[in-house]
C-alpha cells in the first residue's frame, strides 16, 4: 500500500466517521444523564430527511440543517416525554422512535416528492460544499505534510469540522461547567442532584434535547454533506454503530473520537479492499463490517477493559420514600 | 388492593392504546392527503376480503407469532430480547444447512429436522448474550442488538462464500429440493376439494405456529420451568429465597426465546422462499416486540396481535398497490403501537386507574 | 438575655399519611439550639418520614414547622437548605465516581463555570477540616473512600451549604465502632460550635453516649421526650417497644430432645467488607423454640438468610452448620433455598413481600412457592395445578385466610393474610427446623394469636423453631430460651422466666446489665 492510498483511506475514514462521531456524542449527552437511547438511528434518519427536503425546497443547506435539527429534536422530545415525563421504558421508546422515523420519512417523502421515498438530488447551495483550507493548494507539493494537509485536513464540509470541534467542546461542557457536573451527577445518582435541590427532570430533558440537536447535525451531514439528497433508510445502522462506539468509548468524549475513527477506518478499509489479503488469511469485508459490533460485545463482556455504563442509566427516577 | 379490575388491565388498556395508535395513523393518512376510511377499506378488502388475501395475511401472521412468542418468553423472565431479528436470521441458516445437507425423501421428514436446525441455531445465537447477562452483567439489550448486526454479516458471508451455488451471482443458497418443499395451505385445501388461496405463501408452518402458542402457554403456565421463569421475572430476591438460580433461568429463558425466533425461518425460508436469501427476516424480529407488547405477553394475545400485524402487512402491501400510500404506513402504525402500548403505557394507565378509583369511591 | 432563645426546630402537630398508613400522627417536637437531640424508635416507627418532612421530601398533611422561632414552609430540599437544615441520609446521596470536591460543590455552585466554585470550595473544606476535625482528601474519588469518610463528605456537604441544623439518619449503621467513635467526636465538636444536631437511631447505646435530649417514637407517634441524663437504656427500651397488652401464649413446658441445629463459629463479611456476623454459636433442640431478640440490623437478617440458603451476593462466610448432625454447606450450588428445604428447613422470611411471596402471583401459586419441585405437585412433565389448588384450598380453610379466594393475587390480601399464606406453606410441611423472622410485623391482633399458636403446635410436634423478632413481647411470650444479638454476636442468653425487659433491653443495647446499672446510677 503506497502513501497516496493510505491518505485516501484515511480521508474516507474521516468522512465516514463524521456522522458516527456526532451521533456518538449525541448519545453521550443522553446516556451520561441516565437516559438510554437506542433511537439515535431514528433521529438521524428523521434529520436526514428533513434537511434534504428543506434544502431542496429553499436551495439552502443551512436552512436544511436547521430543519434537520428540528426534526431530530422533535423525536428527542417524544423520547423525553415518554421516558422522563411518563417514566416509560427508555428502550421501548427508542425502538418506537426508530420505526416511526423509518416509516414517516418514506411516507412523507412519497407524498411530497413522489420518488418512492427519496428526495430529488441536491446541488449547489443546497449541499454543504467542501471547504479548501488556506494554503491547501500551495502546500500540496510539500512531501508528506503537503498531501496530509491538502487531502486529509482540508477539503471537507463545514459539518466535519463542526463534528471534530464538538469533541473538545463536549469535554469542556462536561468537565468544566456547572451544567456538565450536574449532568454527570444525574446519570450516576439522581438522588444526589435531587437532594441538592436541582430538578432531575429538567436536567435530563436538557440532555435529551442536546442529543436531538447533535443527531440533527449528523443526519443533515448524511443527506446534504456526504450525499446529495435523502434515500430511504440511508442511515443504514449508523445509529447503532454510534451506540457501539459510545460503549467502546466508555462514555467519554475523547474516547468517542477514537472509537468512531476506528469504526470509520474499518468501514473505509472494507470499502477499499472487499477481501483484505493479509498474506496468511483473507479477511472478508463482512468481517470488517461486523468488527465494531464484535469488539463492542467483547468490551461489554468485560474481558478487555470493562465498560461500566452510567450507574443510573435506564432507570426512571422515582423519589425514594 | 387491585388498582383496576383485571379485565381493564388485560383488555381495556391495550385497546385504548390501539385506538390511539390508529387515530394518529389516520391523522397521518389525512396529512398526506388520503382518506383514512378509504385506506381502511382497501386494507380490509386486500387482506381479509378474499382467500388470496388471507393466504398472505396468515403467512405474515405465522412469522409474527414466532417472533412475538420469542419476545414474550424472555419478557416473563424480566429480559428484553431485542435480538429476534438476528436469531431468526440464524434460524434461516440452520434450516438451509439441514435441508441442503441430505437428500430428503419427503417434506414430512425434512420439516422436523429443519425445525430442529432452526431452533438450535436461533437458540445458540441467543446463548452468548444470555450467558454474558447472567455471568458478566452485560446489558442484554445492547448485546442482542450487536448480535443482530453480527448475524447479518455472518449470513452475508455464508451466502456469498459458502452456500452460493457455483456460477450464481446471487448471494443466495441453492434452491431447496422439490421433495423438501412444504405444502402450502392452498394445496392442502385443494386436497380437501376446496379452492382456497391459490398462489399464496401460507403453508403448513401456520399449524406449527398455533402449536407453538399452545406449547409456550403450557411452558409458561403449566411447567415448573415456566413457574420459575415467571417468579424470577417478578422478583429476583424471592427467586433466590425459593432456591431458583438466576443464571439458570436467564440462560434457559433466552434459549427458548432464541429457539422460537429461529423457528420463524421454517415459515419464510423453507415454506416461502425455498432457499436462503439475504435479509430474509425483513424486520419480523422487531415486529415481535410490538406483537408481544400488544398481546400483553400471553400466547393468545400474541396470536391475535400477530393476526393484526399480519393483516396490517398484507393490507399495507395492497395499499401500496392500489393507492398512493406507501407500505411504510404500516411501519408508522407499528411504531405507534409500540409507543403507546410500551413506552407510553403509563399515559394510558394512570388516567384509567384514577377513573376506576373514582368509580370505586362512588360505589362505596 | 432574659428570654430563652428560640429553639432551633419546633414541630407542632405534624401528621402524614401514605394511603391508609398513618406514618406520623400529631407530632410535637422541640429541639433547643446547640444541643444533640436523639430520636429513637423501631423500624417503621415513623422517624424517617418525620425527617423527610423536615427536609422537604414530603409535605405534611397537617402541622407547622418553626425554624429559629419563625414558621417556615419547606416545599422542597432547596427550601430546607435555605432554612439552614442539612441532612445526612442513611444511604448516602453521593456520586461515586466524583471527587470529594465535586460532590461538595454539586448543586451549590457559584456560577456557570466550575473552576471558581471548586477553588473556593477547596479553601472552605480546608477551613472546615481544621475547625471540626473533618479531614478528607478533596481530590479523592468517593468510591475509593471508606464508608466513614464518605459520611464525612455528606457532613461537609451540609456544612458547605451553611447548615446550622444537621439531621443524621441512622449514621452508625454502616460504621465500624472506631469510625462511630470518630463521628461522635465530630458531632460534639459541631455542637460546641453552636450547631444543632438531630440524631435518628435505634441504638440505645448511642443515645446514652452522645445526646442531650431524647424523643421516643412508636407507631407514628411521639411517646416521650426526656433529658438523656434523667433516663436509662432500660426505660428507653420499654418506651420503644411499648407496654402492649401482654401477649399470653398458652403453652405446655418444652420437652427438648436431641439437637436439631448446631451453628459453630459462623462469620460473615458482606460485599462492602463490613463484618455482619462475628462468630455465632447456637444450638436448637427438637421441641424447642429459640428466640433471638435484638434491635434490627444487628446480624439477625444475615443469620436467617445464611441458614435459609440465600446469603447476599458477594458475602464471605466461615463456620459450620449442622442439621440433625449432618453438616450443611454454607455457600454454593448445594446450599441454595431448594437444598435447604430438601434438608428439612422451612423458612418464613422477614420480608414477606419481597422474598416470601410473589406479589403478582395468585394465592394458590404462592402456596407452592419454594416447594414447586414437590412430587405431589407434579403430573408428568407438567405441574399439577389442580393438586396445588386443592392444597391451597385446604390451607386457606385451616388457616382461615380471608378472603377465601385462591385466585386472588397475593398483593390483594391484607398483611396478616399474606403472612398466613407464607406461614401455612412453611409450617404445614412439618419441617425439622422452622426459621421464622418477624412473624407478626404488620399483622393484626387476631392473626398474631393464630400464628403464635401454630408455632407452638409445631414445637409440640417435636420440631425445632428459630424465632427472630424485634418485638420483645413476642420473644418473651413464645421462646423457651432467648438469645440476644448485638453487633453480629450473641450478647447473652436468658430463660424467659427470669428475663425482664430492662435486662434484655440492656443486652440489646450492647451493655452488660451489671455495668449498665452502675453507669445509670452514676449518671
Amino acid at each position: 500500500m503506497d502513501f497516496a492510498t493510505l491518505i485516501q483511506i484515511l480521508d474516507s475514514a474521516v468522512r465516514l466517521m463524521t456522522p458516527l462521531l456526532l451521533a456518538c456524542l449525541a448519545g453521550l449527552y443522553s446516556e451520561r444523564a441516565g437516559v438510554f437511547d437506542i433511537g439515535l438511528e431514528g433521529k438521524m434518519l428523521m434529520a436526514a430527511f428533513a434537511s434534504a427536503s428543506v434544502a431542496y425546497a429553499t436551495g439552502s443547506a443551512w436552512l436544511g440543517l436547521l430543519a434537520g435539527i428540528a426534526g431530530a429534536a422533535a423525536m428527542a422530545g417524544l423520547h423525553g416525554v415518554a421516558s422522563i415525563g411518563f417514566r416509560g421504558n427508555q428502550l421501548i421508546s427508542g425502538v418506537a422512535i426508530n420505526f416511526l422515523a423509518s416509516g414517516l420519512t418514506v411516507l412523507l417523502g412519497q407524498k411530497i416528492f413522489g420518488l418512492g421515498g427519496r428526495t430529488p438530488s441536491l446541488s449547489g447551495a443546497a449541499r454543504f460544499g467542501e471547504i479548501t483550507l488556506p494554503f491547501a493548494d500551495s502546500l500540496r507539493p510539500v512531501p508528506v505534510i503537503g498531501p496530509i494537509y491538502a487531502e486529509l485536513v482540508s477539503g471537507h464540509t463545514v459539518l466535519v469540522y463542526v463534528a471534530f470541534a464538538m469533541v473538545p467542546l463536549t469535554w469542556w461542557v462536561l468537565y468544566r461547567t456547572r451544567f456538565g457536573l450536574r449532568l454527570r451527577a444525574v446519570g450516576e445518582n439522581p438522588a444526589s442532584v435531587d437532594t441538592a435541590g436541582v430538578s432531575v427532570v429538567r436536567l435530563r430533558f436538557a440532555a435529551v434535547m442536546i442529543c436531538g440537536v447533535l443527531c440533527g447535525i449528523a443526519g443533515a451531514y448524511l443527506a446534504t454533506g456526504i450525499s446529495a439528497g435523502f434515500v430511504k433508510e440511508m442511515t443504514a445502522g449508523r445509529g447503532f454503530i454510534a451506540l457501539a462506539a459510545l460503549i467502546f468509548a466508555k462514555w467519554r468524549p475523547w474516547g468517542a473520537l477514537g472509537a468512531t475513527f476506528l469504526f470509520g477506518l474499518l468501514e473505509a478499509v472494507a470499502n477499499r479492499f472487499p477481501n483484505l489479503d493479509l498474506g496468511f488469511v483473507t479477511v472478508p469485508s463482512m468481517f470488517m463490517n461486523a468488527l465494531p459490533y464484535i469488539l463492542t460485545v467483547v468490551i461489554l463482556a468485560g474481558f478487555v477493559g470493562r465498560a461500566i455504563p452510567p450507574r443510573a442509566g435506564g432507570e426512571p427516577y422515582v423519589k425514594e420514600r | 388492593m387491585e388498582r383496576m379490575p383485571k379485565w381493564a388491565d388485560v383488555i381495556l388498556t391495550p385497546l385504548i392504546s390501539l385506538v390511539l395508535a390508529f387515530a394518529i395513523s389516520a391523522l397521518v393518512i389525512l396529512a398526506i392527503g388520503e382518506s383514512p376510511a378509504e385506506a381502511l377499506k382497501v386494507m380490509v378488502q386486500g387482506a381479509l376480503g378474499s382467500s388470496y388475501g388471507w393466504g398472505f395475511t396468515l403467512y405474515y401472521t405465522t412469522n409474527f407469532v414466532f417472533t412475538g412468542l420469542a419476545v414474550m418468553v424472555a419478557y416473563h423472565a424480566g429480559l428484553f430480547n431485542i435480538g429476534g431479528e438476528g436469531q431468526a436470521a440464524m434460524g434461516g441458516l440452520g434450516v438451509a444447512l439441514v435441508v441442503l445437507a441430505l437428500p430428503w425423501p419427503h417434506w414430512a421428514l425434512a420439516l422436523p429436522a429443519a425445525a430442529m436446525g432452526a431452533a438450535l441455531f436461533g437458540a445458540l445465537w441467543a446463548l452468548v448474550p444470555a450467558w454474558l447477562q447472567a455471568r458478566r452483567g452485560s446489558h442484554i439489550v445492547i448485546t442482542t442488538i450487536m448480535f443482530n448486526f453480527i448475524a447479518a454479516a455472518a449470513l452475508n458471508y455464508m451466502l456469498v462464500n459458502v452456500l452460493r451455488p457455483v456460477g450464481s451471482m446471487d448471494p443466495a443458497s441453492a434452491r431447496f429440493p422439490e421433495a423438501a418443499h412444504l405444502p402450502k395451505l392452498s394445496e392442502m385445501a385443494l386436497g380437501l376439494g376446496v379452492e382456497w388461496g391459490r398462489n399464496t405463501p401460507a403453508n403448513v408452518t401456520f399449524f406449527l405456529a398455533i402449536a407453538a402458542c399452545l406449547l409456550v402457554w403450557l411452558l409458561i403456565w403449566r411447567t415448573r420451568l415456566g413457574y420459575e421463569i415467571r417468579a424470577f421475572g417478578k422478583s429476583e430476591p424471592a427467586a433466590l429465597y425459593a432456591g431458583i438460580s438466576p443464571v439458570r433461568i436467564t440462560v434457559l429463558a433466552m434459549l427458548v426465546s432464541g429457539a422460537l425466533a429461529g423457528l420463524m425461518a421454517v415459515n419464510n425460508v423453507m415454506g416461502e422462499a425455498e432457499r436462503l436469501v439475504l435479509n430474509a427476516v425483513e424486520g419480523a424480529g422487531f415486529i415481535g416486540i410490538a406483537v408481544a407488547l400488544m398481546g400483553r405477553n400471553h400466547p393468545l394475545g400474541v396470536l391475535l396481535a400477530a393476526l393484526l400485524f399480519g393483516f396490517l402487512y398484507q393490507g399495507g402491501g395492497e395499499l401500496a398497490l392500489w393507492t398512493s400510500i406507501p407500505r411504510e404506513l404500516i411501519v408508522v402504525i407499528q411504531a405507534l403501537v409500540i409507543l403507546f402500548t410500551g413506552a407510553l403505557d403509563n399515559m394510558v394507565r394512570m388516567p384509567l386507574e384514577r377513573l376506576f378509583a373514582a368509580l370505586r369511591r362512588k360505589g362505596a | 438575655m432574659t428570654a430563652t432563645p428560640a429553639p432551633a426546630i419546633e414541630l407542632r402537630g405534624i401528621s402524614k399519611a401514605f394511603g391508609p398508613v398513618q406514618a406520623n400522627r400529631d407530632i410535637d417536637l422541640v429541639v433547643p439550639r446547640g444541643t444533640i437531640h436523639g430520636i429513637i424508635g423501631e423500624n417503621g416507627a415513623g422517624k424517617s418520614t418525620l425527617m423527610s418532612i423536615l427536609y422537604g421530601f414530603y409535605r405534611p398533611d397537617a402541622g407547622e414547622i418553626l425554624v429559629g422561632g419563625k414558621p417556615v414552609a419547606i416545599a422542597d430540599s432547596q427550601a430546607a437548605i435555605r432554612a439552614g437544615i442539612g441532612m445526612v441520609f442513611q444511604h448516602f446521596k453521593l456520586v461515586q465516581n466524583f471527587t470529594v470536591l465535586e460532590n461538595v460543590v454539586l448543586g451549590a455552585e457559584d456560577g456557570r463555570l466550575l473552576r471558581p466554585s471548586l477553588s473556593r470550595a477547596r479553601g472552605e473544606l480546608k477551613r472546615l477540616a481544621a475547625e471540626y476535625g473533618l479531614q478528607v482528601d478533596p481530590d479523592a474519588l468517593v468510591e475509593e473512600l471508606s464508608v466513614g469518610h464518605q459520611q464525612r463528605v455528606e457532613i461537609l456537604k451540609a456544612l458547605y451549604r451553611r447548615a446550622d441544623i444537621l439531621i443524621l439518619d441512622e449514621p452508625t449503621g454502616v460504621l465500624t465502632p472506631a469510625e462511630a467513635d470518630h463521628l461522635f467526636r465530630i458531632l460534639r465538636g459541631l455542637k460546641d460550635e453552636g450547631k444543632t444536631i438531630i440524631l435518628i437511631t435505634h441504638k440505645l447505646r448511642e443515645i446514652m453516649e452522645i445526646t442531650d435530649n431524647v424523643s421516643v417514637m412508636r407507631r407514628g407517634e411521639m411517646v416521650a421526650s426526656v433529658r438523656t441524663a434523667e433516663t436509662g437504656p432500660a426505660e428507653l427500651a420499654e418506651l420503644m417497644v411499648g407496654r402492649k397488652v401482654l401477649l399470653r401464649v398458652d403453652k405446655p413446658p418444652a420437652r427438648p430432645g436431641a439437637p436439631v441445629l448446631e451453628v459453630r463459629g459462623l462469620r460473615m463479611v458482606d460485599a462492602e467488607g463490613v463484618e455482619r456476623l462475628r462468630g455465632i454459636d447456637l444450638e436448637i433442640r427438637a421441641g424447642e423454640i429459640l428466640g433471638i431478640a435484638g434491635v434490627a440490623g444487628n446480624g439477625q437478617t444475615q443469620l436467617l438468610e445464611i441458614l435459609g440458603g440465600f446469603p447476599e451476593a458477594g458475602a464471605r462466610l466461615q463456620g459450620e452448620i449442622r442439621l440433625g448432625g449432618r453438616p450443611l454447606p454454607l455457600q454454593g450450588p448445594g446450599a441454595d433455598g431448594r437444598a435447604r428445604r430438601r434438608a428439612g428447613i422451612g423458612h418464613v422470611p422477614e420480608d414477606r413481600q419481597a422474598e416470601g411471596l410473589i406479589m403478582d402471583f395468585t394465592a394458590w401459586e404462592n402456596i407452592a412457592f419454594g416447594y414447586h419441585h414437590a412430587p405431589e405437585f407434579q403430573r408428568g412433565p407438567l405441574m399439577d395445578n389442580a393438586a396445588i389448588r386443592a392444597d391451597a384450598m385446604g390451607k386457606i380453610q385451616r388457616f382461615d385466610i380471608r378472603p377465601p379466594n385462591p385466585d386472588l393475587a397475593a398483593k390483594s390480601f391484607s398483611g396478616g393474610n399474606q403472612q398466613k399464606i407464607v406461614v401455612a406453606r412453611e409450617v404445614e410441611r412439618n419441617p425439622e427446623l422452622l426459621l421464622i423472622g418477624q412473624p407478626t410485623r404488620g399483622v393484626d391482633i387476631g392473626a398474631i394469636e393464630f400464628i403464635h399458636k401454630r408455632i407452638v403446635a409445631l414445637r409440640d410436634a417435636g420440631r425445632a423453631v428459630l424465632l427472630v423478632s424485634v418485638e420483645l413481647d413476642e420473644i418473651m411470650a413464645l421462646s423457651d430460651r432467648i438469645l440476644v444479638m448485638f453487633d453480629g454476636h450473641i450478647m447473652g442468653e436468658r430463660l424467659p422466666a427470669e428475663a425482664t425487659t430492662g435486662d434484655l433491653g440492656c443486652l440489646m443495647a450492647g451493655v452488660e446489665p451489671a455495668r449498665a446499672d452502675a453507669g445509670g446510677g452514676a449518671g
